[in-house]
């Protein structure tokens, strides 16, 4: 009903007579197919919901038995998990992620910190890189050489993360060790340099959405009160678009927290808890990566990896909803002024 | 003298993003340039065209080619259908502000940024363990037939990871199509059915193909959502079932650089196989890129 009353808004059908018409059985027909179509359409629709839907469910599911089991909540319970354990009697309780040892140890912490220090290496970097990108491609590169640039990020952010990893692995992590002796080859800084490539173009692109977006009139109005090209990008187009620069900010971090195969390949996987960025880590992904082949099916070691996927799936959706809604009030606000 | 500090700012603010740009797109070139350099001397047919050999140290990487075209090919069937019929619901048939699809929309989004290595969790949890053991108890197999890591699953798998692909660029290209060549058509009295199947696919249809290409460069070079649902380490036969595991280029990759016994032995074929794996993609990411230029073209030529 609701369908028909919009279409017919839109002026798809005729608007239907009180007294139902008389149809022949062809034109009846007709309409019965088109009413199967639109039906069947608009089931489909339904696809990406169930998807989403059907991820948290099932990877929830297999973490559950955390909580459920028995045996699961007496090896892997949640204070195990998030507080400090006695490892060994007389050495004072700590943070350690070892969960096939014939006492499996299973703090999320050093994941914890592997993740944030990847993460951060890799924000510090392409924030500045990508942010300042998009300004010069939005605001001062001339036409001809935007047209190149777009691309060529586009371009960049069409290579598979398993050759960033390589390259990470390869070439990046010698140069560093080579330049400043580091004592593990692979490190937190290694696989942030290496995340910083994937998140990049990411930021990029959002960011230079977002400035495309504030409308000329602004900057029109700015330089005839006499503003500089560069005080205009500054002080009237960056803060215009704030809220989507802020949004293409958290998408790269929501993806430079879940992303795999290049901290998997970088970052050396040794879950040590320390505030040094040259160490080995182990991020949540990776864990998942590196321990799922070889874990027995249902037993608590394989909960808790399906564990860190929810908690992976929740971070995102939670940076995705945030970034989803800051990119719309770019959008409203401009629009809005510009009406 | 303030004139001058302005314009010198000014100055400063533009090389310095100008600089930001300039190292993207050095870097680019950098991991390019060693691609080139270090495989380009071991692409040859023979490494195209053989499996590999002495434990991997030797040999080429056709199995992994042949899984990777095979997965990709097994996925774009999937994806495709019901990607397309959504972005039509959205754009042809939902009614203006309407509830299911603003709902659908936002789970685009989050699909989108939903972690690889959750879809491989997903992949493992529902396709395996739900939907192929169920298969496996209904079908009365004693061991593991279905509910075992498969191409099948695998391409499934990573259908979901790119529906959004589909889906967003499917709608960008139906916004394309003139609102004239659907009222003209609904004038003559053809259905909405009929206008959709023979005048706006029609017209969207190098639109699709786009999103087409950028999903199966998206799917063919992730590695994360195949890990555990069924790309192996070394198969001397071709997968030839649905159900058979497969060898992957980026698998491959990710094996030769990380368990290789003799790093350096490997080098040279590790490096070829990142040089085929990146030719791949930016061959596809390149015909999108042109297919949507010439689009775009048109689009504003019919305006």
């Amino acid at each position: 009903m609701d369908r028909q009353a919009a279409m017919q808004g839109q002026g798809l059908v005729e608007t239907a007579t009180p007294v139902a018409p008389r149809l022949s059985s062809v034109a009846r027909r007709r309409q019965i197919r088109e009413k199967v179509i639109a039906g069947f359409i608009t089931a489909m629709a339904f696809t990406g919901i169930a998807a989403l839907v059907l991820i948290l469910v099932f990877v929830a599911k297999e973490a559950l038995a955390l909580f459920l089991e028995e045996e699961a909540r007496k090896e892997a319970s949640l204070s195990k998990m998030f507080l400090p354990q006695v490892v060994r009697a007389g050495r004072p309780a700590a943070f350690v992620w070892q969960p096939v040892s014939s006492v499996p140890k299973v703090s999320m912490i050093p994941l914890f910190i592997g993740t944030l220090k990847t993460t951060l290496v890799s924000m510090v970097v392409a924030v500045p890189v990508g942010v300042a990108g998009a300004l010069f491609a939005a605001e001062f590169a001339p036409r001809k050489l935007r047209e190149v640039l777009k691309p060529t990020i586009e371009l960049l952010a069409g290579i598979p993360s398993v050759v960033l990893g390589f390259f990470a692995l390869m070439v990046l992590a010698s140069f560093m060790q080579e330049t400043f002796g580091l004592d593990s080859r692979l490190n937190a800084l290694v696989a942030g340099l290496g995340l910083s490539l994937a998140i990049v173009p990411v930021i990029f692109t959002v960011a230079e959405d977002a400035l495309t977006a504030v409308p000329r009139s602004y900057r029109e109005a700015s330089l005839a009160l006499g503003a500089t090209p560069w005080e205009t990008a500054w002080k009237v187009v960056l803060p215009a678009a704030a809220p989507g620069i802020l949004a293409a900010c958290v998408l790269g971090f929501g993806r430079a927290i879940g992303e795999t195969m290049i901290v998997l390949m970088a970052s050396g996987n040794a879950a040590i808890v320390s505030a040094s960025l040259t160490d080995s880590v182990r991020s949540m992904s990776a864990t998942i990566a590196a321990e799922m082949g070889e874990v027995v099916v249902g037993s608590p070691h394989y909960s808790l990896l399906f564990f860190i996927g929810v908690e992976l799936f929740l971070f995102t959706f939670i940076l995705n909803m945030l970034a989803n809604a800051w990119t719309r009030k770019v959008l409203k606000r401009l629009s809005g002024a510009g009406a | 003298m303030k004139h001058t500090m302005r314009r010198a700012m000014g100055g400063a603010l533009t090389s310095l993003t100008g600089f930001a740009a300039l190292l993207i797109v050095a870097i680019l070139a950098i991991i390019l340039f060693d691609a080139v350099r270090g495989g380009a001397g071991h692409v040859t047919w023979t490494f195209l065209s053989e499996p590999p050999s002495d434990g991997m140290m030797g040999g080429g990487i056709f199995p992994a080619l042949y899984g990777t075209a095979a997965l990709t090919l097994l996925m774009t069937v999937a994806v495709m259908p019901v990607g397309v019929l959504t972005a039509v619901y959205l754009h042809e048939y939902a009614p203006p502000g309407s509830l299911l699809a603003r709902a659908v929309r936002i789970a685009v989004v989050n699909l989108a940024g939903v972690p690889s290595i959750v879809f491989g969790l997903f992949g493992l949890g529902f396709f395996i363990h739900f939907v192929g053991g169920s298969m496996d108890r209904l079908l009365g197999y004693q061991e593991l037939n279905w509910g075992q890591p498969g191409i099948l699953w695998a391409s499934l798998t990573l259908a979901v990871l790119t529906l959004p692909v589909v889906i967003v660029s499917t709608e960008e290209a139906l916004r394309a199509v003139p609102m004239e060549h659907r009222t003209a058509s609904l004038a003559l009295g053809a259905t909405k059915s009929q206008t959709l199947g023979r005048v706006v696919l029609p017209g969207a249809l190098p639109g699709i193909l786009t999103g087409a290409v950028l999903a199966v460069s998206r799917g063919a070079g992730e590695v994360a959502p195949i890990l555990f649902t069924g790309a192996a380490y070394f198969l001397p036969d071709l997968p030839d079932k649905l159900n058979s595991q497969f060898m992957h280029l980026g698998y491959h990759t990710y094996v030769l650089a990380t368990q290789s016994p003799d790093v350096e032995a490997t080098r040279p074929l590790l490096y070829a196989t990142v040089l085929v794996l990146l030719a791949l993609t930016f061959a596809l990411n390149l015909v999108a890129v042109l297919i949507r230029a010439r689009t775009r073209r048109r689009a504003s030529a019919a305006h």
